[in-house]
């Protein structure tokens, strides 16, 4: 240490410790995020599959372990996907063929930058976190665009399309409930918010309570956002094949895949880090304070992302003017509605929270 | 305060200048390099033949003028910037651009025409950045810079306290003829056809089981001996 201390001189030292310990903080939320993504495929494969009353993938193990059966699928998928073409369709445009699945996968990264784990685990504690989140999880939609336009295929347009407008519609819905958000909690910065929902009474200091429908739009909308089923026209396989994704293989589509496992992942996360306290455990007495925050902030992703998994299982796809209607006609007003009572309420006696 | 000591503040000081410095360098640099992308994403999008191309450069011209926003401590603008301009109003313009099939031979005649309208403005930009930019000449002295911002300067919240307080009746009139222009485009715009097939989603949602299915109760009947 003391060498590489002399080395790097007085002026650039405290340079490479920043550096180094920034870039350690983004290699441990990135690795455990993608390892997440991975092994969200193969929950969603196996929670659907018991819900259709079948056994989802219980083949694939390592090193011939029977009782691991399943839990080696998606390093074999991701292998598989690893080694396949890329196959780019003639009188597409090359280069923004490619770099629409950068595009997509870059803001479900970046996002992550601002995401507290515990009071003091962030890697960027900025003030305008909030807007942050917004603005980068707005720039999701050029990969899904300028995937559509530069496949050079009619299915990919129209899913590119449908998906492009459907994305711009509920991010109005989102960001109203957010605004709930900052009237309740004072802050746009992520770890005050948290803080915000702290208190005696545990749970009940969590803002879904005051800001309840706000936080069914948020979930509903973050559905839509990530073009899941049954908000997933964009991907309509009876319809369009398979959306703006239709003439992507191997790892081009592995990355929309992952893009949008990210993106599943960042929602949930949002919505507990936002609704339902982050990293605060239920109760504050003995059992639930023993555990680190970090772990009740995965329990409660978890609880999210399983409802996204059970969604998918339940429900029939949206018809795209049902989708339409239900993000401009239902989703505003409500919170419009939402944002002027909780004004009125903070300026009675009877608001307990923030 | 012996010698040794001395030495030792010396040596510091000129370590947290170094340091200050080495920091006005970097910032320097982000400046230039981001000004560099600004330049030739901008210079893009009116030379590129291809209209999505040359939207798809102003998209990258306005993620990169918001980094320059960041860097001038204004990160409520920068965000903004992207949130709004970024996030929504360039996908739908690309939307547009991607739909309509433009034919580039038509696109490029009217230069010559347009030259006596944009030729007076650009003079006039030129004329509003030298301002700016040789500001040493017209006073600038005069002006003290801002002041740096405390660690815990809040810009948005600063922003914000303005908005609703010093610029309230501005700010309220605006979002006025905003939404008053968002119903005069609306109402120019919505044509109702006759003849369209339009279902009414409220009434499709409210239906019920009984509306749609009827259960019929039939006696059951002997089965056919003849066969």
């Amino acid at each position: 240490m003391n060498s590489l201390q002399e080395l790097f001189g007085p002026v650039w030292w405290p340079y490479v410790i920043t550096f180094s310990k920034t870039l350690g903080l983004i290699i441990a939320i990135v690795v455990p995020l993608l390892l997440g993504v991975a092994y969200l495929t193969l929950a969603e494969r196996k929670v659907i599959g018991y819900m259709q009353v079948r056994l989802g993938p219980n083949r694939v193990t390592f090193f011939g372990i029977p009782w691991l059966g399943g839990w080696a699928q998606p390093i074999a998928d991701a292998l598989k996907l690893l080694v396949k073409e890329i196959i780019i369709p003639s009188g597409a445009n090359r280069f923004l063929f490619v770099l629409a699945p950068v595009l997509s996968i870059m803001p479900a990264m970046a996002a992550w930058a601002v995401v507290p784990f515990q009071p003091e685990l962030v890697l960027a504690n900025v003030d305008a976190g909030l807007l942050y989140i917004m603005a980068i999880t707005s720039m999701g939609v050029y990969g899904v665009i300028i995937a559509g336009w530069a496949s050079n295929s009619k299915y990919a347009f129209i899913g590119a399309m449908r998906s492009a407008a459907q994305i711009v519609s509920y991010e109005i819905a989102m960001g109203f409930a957010l605004v709930g958000v900052l009237m309740a909690s004072h802050s746009l910065n992520l770890v005050e918010i948290v803080n915000a929902q702290q208190g005696g009474a545990g749970f009940l200091n969590w803002f879904f309570i005051p800001l309840f429908p706000l936080f069914l739009v948020y979930l509903i909308s973050g559905v839509a956002e990530t073009n899941r089923s049954p908000f997933d026209v964009a991907e309509g396989e009876s319809e369009i094949v398979a959306g703006f994704h239709v003439e992507y293989s191997g790892m081009a589509f592995a990355v929309f895949f992952l893009a949008e496992y990210a993106n599943i992942i960042l929602v949930s996360t949002m919505c507990a880090t936002m609704f339902l306290g982050g990293w605060l455990p239920p109760f504050n007495f003995a059992p639930f304070t023993w555990l680190p925050g970090v772990f009740w902030l995965v329990f409660k992703v978890v609880f999210i992302i399983f409802c996204f998994l059970w969604f998918r299982a339940t429900f029939p796809r949206y018809r795209y003017d049902q989708i339409m209607r239900l993000g401009w006609k239902v989703f505003i007003p409500v919170t419009l509605v939402w944002i002027f009572v909780i004004g009125g309420l903070q300026q009675t006696r009877f608001w307990f929270w923030g | 305060m012996t010698k040794e000591k001395e030495n030792e503040l010396y040596s510091l000081c000129l370590c947290v200048s170094a340091v200050k410095n080495l920091n006005m360098q970097f910032q320097t640099f982000v400046f230039y390099f981001l000004s560099a992308i600004l330049l030739f994403a901008a210079l893009s999008v009116i030379t590129v033949r291809n209209p999505v191309h040359s939207a798809l450069f102003l998209v990258l011209s306005f993620f990169t003028s918001a980094g320059l926003w960041l860097l001038l401590e204004a990160e409520f603008l920068a965000i903004t910037l992207v949130l709004v301009y970024v996030g929504a109003v360039m996908v739908l313009f690309l939307f547009v651009v991607m739909m309509l099939d433009i034919n580039l031979d038509r696109l490029r005649e009217g230069f010559w025409r347009g030259l006596y309208i944009g030729a007076p403005i650009a003079v006039v930009l030129v004329i509003e950045m030298a301002l700016v930019l040789g500001g040493k000449y017209f006073g600038l002295a005069d002006m003290p810079s801002p002041a740096a911002h405390a660690a815990g300067y809040s810009n948005t919240r600063e922003l914000g306290s303005l908005i609703y307080t010093q610029y309230v009746y501005p700010f309220e009139i605006a979002g006025v003829i905003l939404l008053v222009a968002i119903v005069a485009a609306i109402a120019l715009t919505l044509r109702r056809r006759k003849d369209n097939k339009y279902q009414n989603p409220a009434k499709q949602v409210a239906v019920r089981r009984q509306d749609r299915v009827r259960l019929v109760s039939m006696p059951a009947e002997k089965r056919n001996s003849g066969r």
